[in-house]
């Protein structure tokens, strides 16, 4: 198996480009079976993968060819794999398969059926690249391609205007974020000589001092593209508006997989960050501010997925914050456990949308619990995963992080309350969902149910939410071992107990109506308080009158191009010239004759004017 | 001999093919397909007998007998000017990227000239003549003399069978290009005497040249000149406007020649030319350059996001890439000369296809104004596709050659100037907003009735085929640039052993 892991990645992207250049002349059976069966495919050689690396424990490399070679910087087409690799793998492709065979059902009636499955083989095939590459270029290269994977797919039905300037957004604002990234990999270059991941972080530990400059920008360029990619303040503005694309493709790229490839990066690479502190308390800073911000914006929105957007925000911010307090394999457990709840969320609101013809209101929605049955299982473990209720998978890996917060040096403590307050918020406004939608009085009959290709990813992802959180993942090669110390006990209730209190208060709010929030949201700083979240605390707005206004009237004004009119001024002064000497030519013989005299006596002036001899 | 003979095969080929037209209206762009190919299979052919350019030792600069391909022969005498002309790597590079691209331009006019279609294959083929002798050419009179050649053909093909605004537009480009031309006569002329003055002989071989003793103030007047006689070509800011007029106005086989290889003469002559000649007054010179490439960096790839003209708005991207080549040869260090050579072999391909797209755009809309467009994928999904690819290299997709190129730069100017490489590195961002607005306004969004209508044609067999050859050296050039980067290396090693710049420290140290 060891030799023949290229193969992963590559059947996807074979299938990939077989879609995209016979893709129209395929029956949609066809196009379904391609574009599903090579993601299970490579689900199967991970499984088998997985196997063999439960049993031996080996650390797998392999090169296929050098990229390039320049002035010894030779970056490979190589993978690395190890078990945080092994743990990346298998989200993407199992997640993955069962998405794309949720996708054969939600998107049969597209026309752009083939196109759509070429994409997200794409996505599949550079998703895998990046997680595993042995260097960060092609790591990057991966990185890249999911961009414009997610970019191609956000505005998948480019005919409405919307859909194509959500992709431009989600493409260049984490291309923002993906340029210092850049910045920072050369910076790396420089510094160590090597791209090569483990060289690289061997080299890191012999040249530099904890805490120096260097290894602290560069740990702070890599946040960077970790911010962008992974939607955390402040470049997470892009996510929210990314759900212009299909429901399926919000739960592959937006929600399991691409946006926690900036988690992967700073955990790939937290070597590097344990010689920065600082970069690391900044990615904690961020982490929880960025959580915080979402779950209150998550609490207002009426759009099913936006909530869910927002949502996904918050939990990175999480994962964020786990891996700033170096917490590290609890960020990335929770990094699966979320891949499962959150994709099951995802694709159960796909199949509410696509059987409520295309509504997105939850206000509009309601009563769905006797309607769709495995849509309402679905997303009660699927909130309770997300709320982190006790015994789902997402307990037992936002405990561990909340309970490693609560032990950093400092501004632990602080960072353990910030986080259960995000908690409380989440438990409220992941069941103020679930009580809307499927509870009360139908405002909008479903007109079907999911069929079998809907129901059976959303069953499996049902069965990854309650019991993922007992998956034990191999990465203890991978991370430094947690001192094994714990807080007290008290600490440890508090945690368990604070969602079951925001599930309380959603229950009261709106299931019963016992708790009136009328007062409070109908004051005027209710009023302006809940606008304000409302529009996702006006970042959107600050930045189009920062950034995008600008640009637009910096690009109006140069359009005209002002360099050309100094050349224009050139060629204004020959003409002038050309006006001036062409009017001498006028044609009256008096004028010429006057000129000649006067010319002549000038001539004769300078020449008396020579001194002697000069003649 | 080889070498006359890719000449003259181009140049005869262009008279055969306008005489042509005589049989019959649709032979001239068969015969001229015919004639760049054969020049493109006699190259390889001559190729295939010589070492494998990998296992090449270095070819020493200043010997011609390390080099691939010379061959010299008096001319006058008198003054030193002899027809010299000489293969290294690059010139090969360069070469084979002029054929190729010159058969695509024939293929892009293959519908989209109607008339007088005889002269303007001639002028396609002698222009390309011009080309193969300016990247061959190393006695500089001979090298002045190529430099119109290939520039004259296009100006008529400009003024002939340009668009609306053709008039202007090729006024302004002979203009410019003259004017250039003008200095950069003067500045070999006085290269030739100080050296005259120094050693007492005339002579214009670039290999008696390499060592001529100057002051210091000569060097660096003599290197402006020729400085700005390339960047006016290439076109770096300040002196790109002409660019955009003629670019948007030259029928669609015009604007691939001009922007595939026409450009890359300016590269070429500063890699070649303007560096070498004078090591130290350039090194003095050359953060200025770099600041010049940044801004064209910057200052191209915004005037393009305000484009509304689907060609113009991709002339001005070709004016924000070239910034990179401009970054990359004054950055001087093994990395960022890389990745110049190999932005000019990409940008050669991914601009070539993009205006060929305008072209095929223009042929079937009969405008290019982006307001009008709007959803033209649903109709054209081929096209659009296909769009999508070579915009998405012209923006820096890693696995696409573009990638690989501007990495290379930035990699190398990184070491140089860290101040700089930011502010070229926001090319990355403000490149994927004016590709991704071009984009959306052209084949994305609601369609146009009108063109809904009027029922468009999607690409055909032919155009197809063209793309292909293009999509396929992107991605080779993006997943294994290695040949071209072997290629290239000897030559740079050897140009970097003529100078002994600190940057060049630099990275021996590192």
């Amino acid at each position: 198996m060891s030799e023949t892991i290229w193969l992963i990645p590559l059947i996807p992207l074979l299938s990939s480009v077989t879609l995209m250049l016979v893709g129209t002349r395929l029956k949609a059976s066809q196009v379904g079976a391609l574009g599903v069966g090579s993601v299970g495919i490579s689900a199967l050689l991970t499984l088998l993968l997985a196997t063999e690396f439960m049993q031996n424990q080996q650390v797998i490399q392999l090169s296929l060819w050098t990229w390039m070679e320049v002035a010894g910087f030779a970056p490979g087409i190589s993978f690395y794999f190890d078990g945080l690799t092994l743990v990346m793998m298998s989200v993407i492709t199992g997640v993955g398969f069962l998405i794309h065979l949720f996708s054969t059902e939600f998107m049969e009636k597209d026309p752009s059926y083939a196109r759509y499955f070429a994409y997200l083989n794409m996505f599949v095939a550079a998703m895998l690249v990046l997680v595993m590459a042995d260097n960060l270029l092609l790591l990057y290269l991966g990185w890249e391609g999911v961009g414009v994977c997610s970019y191609l797919l956000v505005g998948f039905w480019y005919q409405h205007n919307a859909n194509g300037y959500a992709a431009r957004k989600a493409f260049i604002v984490t291309r923002i974020g993906d340029t210092a990234m850049a910045m920072g990999l050369l910076l790396l270059f420089t510094e160590l000589g090597t791209l090569d991941i483990q060289t690289m972080v061997g080299e890191a530990d012999q040249t530099w001092q904890v805490g120096a400059t260097v290894p602290t920008i560069a740990c702070l360029l890599l946040v960077c593209g970790a911010v962008g990619k992974s939607a955390q303040l402040p470049l997470h503005t892009w996510l929210p508006d990314a759900m212009a694309g299909p429901t399926p493709v919000s739960a592959l790229i937006h929600a399991a997989t691409m946006v926690t490839a900036g988690v992967y990066l700073i955990a790939r690479t937290h070597e590097l960050f344990l010689l920065a502190p600082i970069a690391m308390t900044v990615v904690a800073v961020i982490g929880i501010t960025t959580s915080l911000m979402a779950a209150f914006t998550a609490l207002m929105q009426t759009d099913i997925k936006r909530i869910l957007a927002y949502s996904t925000i918050s939990q990175i911010g999480y994962m964020f914050l786990a891996l700033g307090v170096g917490a590290w394999s609890a960020g990335i457990f929770h990094l699966m456990t979320h891949a499962f709840f959150k994709a099951l969320l995802f694709l159960g609101s796909g199949a509410i949308i696509h059987c409520l013809h295309h509504e997105h209101n939850i206000f509009k929605m309601g009563g769905l619990r006797t309607r769709m049955p495995v849509t309402f299982w679905s997303f009660m473990i699927g909130s309770s995963a997300l709320a982190a209720l006790p015994m789902t998978s997402g307990f037992f890996s936002k405990d561990q992080i909340l309970l490693q917060a609560y032990q950093f040096p400092e501004i632990g403590p602080g960072l353990w309350v910030a986080g259960l307050l995000g908690a409380l918020l989440t438990a409220i406004y992941s069941f103020r969902l679930v009580f809307v939608v499927f509870f009360g009085s139908v405002n909008t009959e479903p007109d079907k149910d999911t069929g079998w290709r809907m129901a059976v990813p959303l069953s499996i992802l049902c069965l990854l939410a309650m019991v993922g959180g007992w998956f034990m993942i191999p990465v203890s090669e991978v991370f430094p071992a947690s001192d094994g110390s714990h807080p007290a006990h008290w600490v440890e209730y508090v945690s368990i107990s604070v969602p079951i209190v925001g599930v309380l208060v959603a229950y009261l709010i709106f299931y019963t109506g016992q708790l009136k929030v009328d007062r409070l949201a109908n004051s005027s700083f209710g009023k302006s308080l809940g606008k304000l979240w409302l529009s996702g605390w006006g970042i959107d707005l600050l930045y189009d009158r920062l950034f995008v206004k600008p640009y637009y009237g910096l690009a109006n004004k140069l359009k005209s191009e002002p360099v050309d009119a100094l050349y224009g001024l050139i060629v204004t002064i020959n003409q002038t010239l050309n006006q001036w000497l062409s009017s001498a030519q006028s044609g009256r013989m008096r004028w010429y004759i006057a000129s000649m005299v006067a010319g002549l006596i000038l001539v004769i002036m300078l020449a008396a004017n020579l001194p002697e001899g000069a003649l | 001999m080889v070498m006359i003979n890719l000449i003259l095969i181009l140049l005869i080929g262009g008279l055969l093919a306008m005489l042509s037209e005589r049989i019959s209206d649709t032979m001239p762009r068969k015969v001229a397909m015919v004639v760049v190919l054969t020049d493109l299979v006699y190259l390889l052919l001559c190729l295939s007998g010589m070492p494998e350019i990998t296992q090449l030792q270095a070819p020493v600069a200043n010997d011609p007998s390390t080099w691939l391909m010379h061959f010299k022969t008096d001319w006058i005498p008198a003054f030193g000017i002899s027809i010299e002309l000489a293969l290294d790597g690059i010139s090969l590079l360069m070469v084979l990227l002029t054929l190729i691209l010159g058969a695509i331009a024939i293929s892009a006019s293959w519908t989209d000239i109607v008339v007088r279609k005889g002269f303007f294959e001639a002028n396609l083929l002698w222009s390309l003549a011009g080309v193969l002798g300016v990247f061959m050419a190393l006695d500089l009179m001979l090298f002045f003399l190529f430099w119109e050649v290939m520039l004259i053909p296009m100006y008529f093909m400009i003024a002939i069978w340009g668009h609306e605004n053709r008039g202007y537009a090729a006024m302004k480009f002979f203009i410019f290009t003259q004017a250039s031309g003008l200095l950069m006569l003067m500045s070999i002329l006085a290269l030739v005497a100080v050296n005259q003055s120094a050693t007492g002989i005339w002579t214009f071989s670039y290999f008696d040249l390499l060592n001529t003793q100057m002051t210091e103030q000569a060097a660096h007047w003599i290197m402006l000149g020729f400085f700005i006689a390339f960047v006016v070509k290439l076109p770096g800011f300040p002196f790109h406007t002409w660019l955009p007029d003629a670019h948007t106005q030259a029928p669609t086989a015009g604007s691939v020649i001009l922007a595939g290889i026409l450009l890359k003469t300016g590269a070429y002559g500063l890699i070649r030319f303007a560096v070498p000649l004078f090591p130290e007054a350039a090194l003095d010179f050359s953060s200025a350059a770099m600041w010049l490439g940044a801004a064209g960096v910057v200052y191209g790839a915004v005037l393009a996001f305000g484009q509304t003209d689907f060609k113009r708005l991709i002339a001005y991207s070709s004016v924000s890439h070239m910034g990179f080549v401009l970054l990359g040869i004054y950055a001087w260090n093994e990395l960022a000369l890389q990745g110049a050579v190999m932005q000019m072999v990409a940008h050669g391909f991914s601009t070539a296809a993009l205006f060929m797209i305008a072209g095929s755009l223009q042929e079937r809309l009969h405008t290019r104004d982006m307001r009008e467009m709007s959803g033209l994928w649903q109709q054209m999904p081929r096209m659009g596709a296909v769009a999508m690819f070579f915009v998405v290299a012209s923006l820096g997709l890693p696995g696409l050659g573009n990638f690989v190129a501007e990495f290379l730069v930035l990699l190398g100017l990184f070491q140089v100037n860290i101040w700089i490489t930011v502010v070229a590195a926001t090319g990355l961002i403000t490149g994927a907003a004016y590709s991704l607005l071009l984009m959306q306004r052209s084949f994305q969004g609601q369609a146009n009735q009108k063109w809904v209508d009027s029922g468009l044609v999607d690409f055909g067999t032919r155009e197809m085929l063209t793309m292909a050859v293009m999509i396929v050296a992107l991605i080779f050039l993006g997943i294994y640039p290695q040949p071209v980067l072997d290629a290239a290396q000897p030559v740079l090693q050897s140009l970097l052993n003529l100078t002994t710049s600190p940057t060049v420290a630099i990275v021996e140290v590192m």
